[in-house]
């Protein structure tokens, strides 16, 4: 229900903007007001989540360990999975953050007849979300051809390398391909995966439809229906300069793109694709395992009320003297 | 009275597929076995918290105060403000369904909501609702859903199926950690006076009488000077046991169960022989009488209350550093908490082993050593005379207790003892060992008998793999680090997996510790006789 939901949602955003993208009285506003209005969005919803975020402290230290920790000389510490140094955390994070180890360890329980369990390889979701996380990375970045002039070197080396396989004209280009059978896959097992089904919900189909809506309109754009790839230039570069114009050449496709691409950013810091920033200040993941090396402070630790020996003592005084045990006072 | 738990082949008809309705319908059936009592008036009083009274989780009525949700509300607000961990969780879940299948009380009962993912949805929903933009307007859309009793009701259900283990937060991408949404939740409904008693109880026994068992100063003697008399039976030899004795270079700590309950009592044995065969000078302590903080399955300021005097102790025993027996929860307290909550120990030295001469760097600013770090630097340092093969009527497993694995990292320490005191040592397979190891299913005080039917649930996928040692390796004994585990476990197997027992890594060391003028032993910790000895006979 909610998946149809969400679909019909960026069903009826696509043709909407597709309308919109038609009639000229509403090309600016969906070209120029709206991509200003949800980039604002972005980066001042961003910023407030991650300053809440930063604003509540760490009180504790609470790293989940999951490795040997550094103890006797002679035993040899996993210095990334239970980190002691800063270099260790640091690479536990970068192993987190580029390349998804936490992930990695996923299995999948079976309970057969006995009982007996079986623990069986599952990485699809690993490889699917790295698939997923790294082609949108490069094809962000791709992007950036739109935005700058003259167009870094890096970036056209990054379309050849993307663009390795050489099939057809214009080129088909890798990520194009794996995103969007990442996110088939990633939508596919929100359906037939029974556990993950129960728990998905509107906001997690939301996200998958807004993604495939825009990967679907790109690919529409670049292999299909060609646009003037001179007025979107134009109309990008107007919009990071501040003097934003919607040229008459650029066709209503674009605009379905663009606005849906707008609702992500937009919906972006409110949603649960926060984990972006978050990922970074992870209390489990980003302190290391040198707990009872170095004293952590709690910044709002406050005194509470104890028993204390002499109370303890003075309740006990006559049990403790007849046991024969040292006592403060006779 | 608790009814006795289905049979085996019953508790395992369950099916991980989940139904098609809605998970936000928050009525929750109590049902005998699946839940713990609610705390008794007189605990919540001793301890000074709200809402004392006589109540029931299977009552319609909970007699909550009548502005609950406004106290868990202004709750939650001053805990979002508190623990970043707290807002955190509660906002980067991406419901990618890696936790699902990770938490034993899943594996064993198949309730969906006790997903990990789920569990913690329970109140991220709540929090959506009243602390987000999106939920405030979209209410149900945005994933928010009202605070009523009903998700009262099913937050201490829940919360209470959750052991505070840290298994899916090994396999969550973002690290989210459902024992600290666990410990926010039990603390709110803390507020509103609903609690168990499996966990006051022993809090309030403790906060007053030094331990969880309420055991006073002469019943703890009597039970040390109990087991110096039936060592002296074992061996021969009367060891010193010392209890508050100032001056003593180390304070040692253990939990309470080790000298009131079985197979914990033989791993005490194990600790005396030890001290006594290296001459360590140290002292029990009958105001510290208890390693174990049940606090930490209440709240962090009962936490905090119950770990004083760990500290207060040491200064006023005039200790260098303390020496800490095997216990989980104790050391997931005195690693990650006691330095920050109680410190620092600047009254203390950095520990360093009056034996080897080693200085225990990890434990340079708590100075607090486990015992396993200890004993693990001895035998490296032949200090220790072992005669292996008195072990030998054990094949032994070892079961990594959930906190020294995920919240310590102490994985190797124990096994190279078990290998030094024990000719057959075999590990359970590799998903269910080290970080991701399984919980016993009774941990952060679920392990009352009245919960028995979700203990022997959650218990299942660790019975289960110690079942695939004993059939492949004939493993009848179990080892772990943890009181927990060895009160539980032995009711968890029995059931499971019948013929394998549970003891502690301190008895094997006292089994093969060769002590100095000992005489010819005959039995065993246990007062079972030594097979190998009749067996080398008849050969």
């Amino acid at each position: 229900m909610s998946a149809l939901i969400s679909f019909i949602l960026v069903l009826l955003v696509t043709g909407l903007s597709f309308a919109g993208g038609e009639i000229d009285s509403s090309r600016f506003l969906l070209g120029v007001i709206l991509p200003y209005m949800a980039m604002a969005a972005f980066l001042a919803g961003l910023v407030y989540r991650v300053l809440k975020w930063a604003n509540s402290p760490v009180p504790f230290h609470i790293p989940t360990t999951c490795g040997q920790q550094k103890s006797l000389p002679w035993i040899k510490s996993s210095w990334i999975e239970s980190p002691h140094t800063r270099l260790g955390v640091v690479t536990r994070m970068a192993m987190e953050i580029l390349f998804f180890r936490s992930l990695f360890r996923n299995s999948r329980a079976q309970l057969r007849e006995g009982p007996r369990f079986l623990y069986a390889e599952n990485k699809g979701l690993w490889l699917a979300a790295l698939a997923f996380h790294w082609s949108m990375l490069v094809i962000v970045l791709r992007h950036l051809r739109f935005f700058v002039v003259p167009v870094p070197r890096f970036i056209l080396g990054m379309d050849a390398v993307d663009g390795f396989f050489q099939v057809g004209a214009p080129q088909l280009l890798v990520t194009d391909a794996v995103i969007t059978v990442a996110l088939l896959f990633l939508l596919q097992r929100r359906f037939t995966d029974s556990q993950v089904r129960y728990i998905s919900m509107f906001s997690d189909y939301l996200a998958l439809f807004l993604l495939l809506g825009i990967a679907v309109s790109g690919i529409l754009m670049r292999y299909f229906f060609k646009v003037d790839l001179e007025g979107v230039k134009q109309l990008a570069m107007g919009l990071v300069t501040f003097s934003p114009t919607v040229p008459a050449s650029v066709s209503a496709l674009v605009f379905v793109h663009l606005t849906l691409v707008s609702l992500l950013l937009a919906y972006f810091p409110f949603s649960k694709l926060v984990h972006m920033g978050g990922i970074f200040l992870s209390p489990t993941r980003n302190l290391a395992n040198n707990s009872r090396m170095v004293r952590h402070v709690n910044p709002w630790d406050y005194p509470v009320k104890v028993h204390t020996y002499q109370e303890w003592e003075e309740e006990f005084h006559d049990k403790i003297k007849a046991a024969g045990l040292p006592l403060e006072r006779e | 009275m608790p009814e006795a738990p289905p049979k085996p082949e019953e508790l395992v008809q369950i099916s991980y597929d989940p139904p098609y309705a809605d998970w936000r319908d928050a009525r929750v059936e109590y049902r005998k076995g699946t839940f713990c009592y609610s705390a008794a008036a007189k605990n919540l009083r001793y301890l000074s918290m709200p809402n004392p009274r006589d109540w029931q989780p299977f009552n319609s009525d909970w007699k909550l105060p009548p502005d609950w949700r406004e106290i868990i509300l202004k709750g939650m607000e001053e805990r979002l403000k508190k623990y970043r961990s707290f807002r955190l969780f509660m906002d980067i879940c991406v419901r990618c369904g890696a936790c699902a299948d990770k938490c034993h009380f899943f594996l064993g009962s198949a309730d969906p909501k006790n997903m990990p993912v789920l569990r913690a949805e329970l109140i991220r929903s709540v929090y959506r609702r009243y602390f987000t933009l999106a939920g405030r307007i979209f209410r149900g859309l945005a994933g928010g859903r009202d605070l009523t009793e009903d998700v009262l009701k099913e937050w201490f259900y829940y919360f209470y199926q959750c052991t505070e283990c840290r298994r899916c937060s090994v396999f969550c991408p973002f690290g989210i950690d459902t024992a600290e949404i666990t410990m926010m939740v039990r603390e709110l409904l803390n507020l509103v006076g609903v609690n168990t008693n499996w966990v006051l109880e022993p809090a309030a026994n403790c906060f007053r009488t030094g331990n969880h068992l309420g055991i006073q100063p002469h019943g703890f003697k009597d039970s040390i000077d109990f087991a110096v008399d039936e060592l002296e039976e074992i061996t021969g030899i009367r060891v010193e046991a010392p209890i508050n004795r100032k001056g003593a270079e180390i304070l040692f700590v253990v939990p309470s169960a080790d000298y009131f309950g079985t197979p914990h009592y033989y791993t005490l044995l194990g600790y005396l022989m030890l001290f006594h065969e290296i001459g360590l000078d140290y002292t029990f302590s009958a105001y510290a009488s208890e390693g174990g903080n049940f606090g930490l399955f209440s709240s962090h300021e009962m936490m905090k209350r119950l770990n004083a005097k760990m500290y207060a102790e040491a200064q006023r025993l005039g200790v260098k550093w303390i020496l800490g027996g095997e216990c989980g929860h104790m050391w997931r307290v005195a690693h990650q908490y006691m330095d920050t909550m109680n410190g620092p120990a600047d009254f203390l030295e950095e520990p360093v082993s009056p034996i080897t001469g080693t200085r225990f760097e990890n434990a340079r600013a708590t100075r607090m050593v486990h015992i396993c770090e200890f004993t693990s630097d001895l035998i490296h340092n032949r200090k220790l005379k072992l005669d292996s093969s008195r072990n030998d009527h054990w094949k032994v497993t070892f079961h990594d207790s959930c906190n020294p694995a995920r919240a310590m990292g102490l994985l190797e320490e124990p096994r190279y003892i078990l290998r030094n005191v024990s000719n057959h040592f075999y590990e359970m397979p590799e998903n269910t060992i080290r970080e991701q190891t399984f919980c016993c299913g009774s941990g952060a005080g679920l392990g009352t008998d009245e919960n028995i039917e979700m203990r022997l649930r959650g218990g299942l996928p660790r019975a289960n793999a110690v079942k695939y040692v004993r059939d492949k390796y004939g493993v009848n004994l179990l080892t772990c680090i943890c009181a927990i585990d060895k009160a539980t476990l032995p009711t968890a197997l029995e059931y499971w997996t019948p013929g394998v027992e549970v003891g502690g890594i301190h008895e094997l060391v006292g089994n093969a510790l060769v002590m100095k003028g000992e005489k010819e032993r005959t039995t065993d910790l246990r007062s079972e006789p030594l097979h190998q000895k009749e067996a080398t006979v008849n050969a």
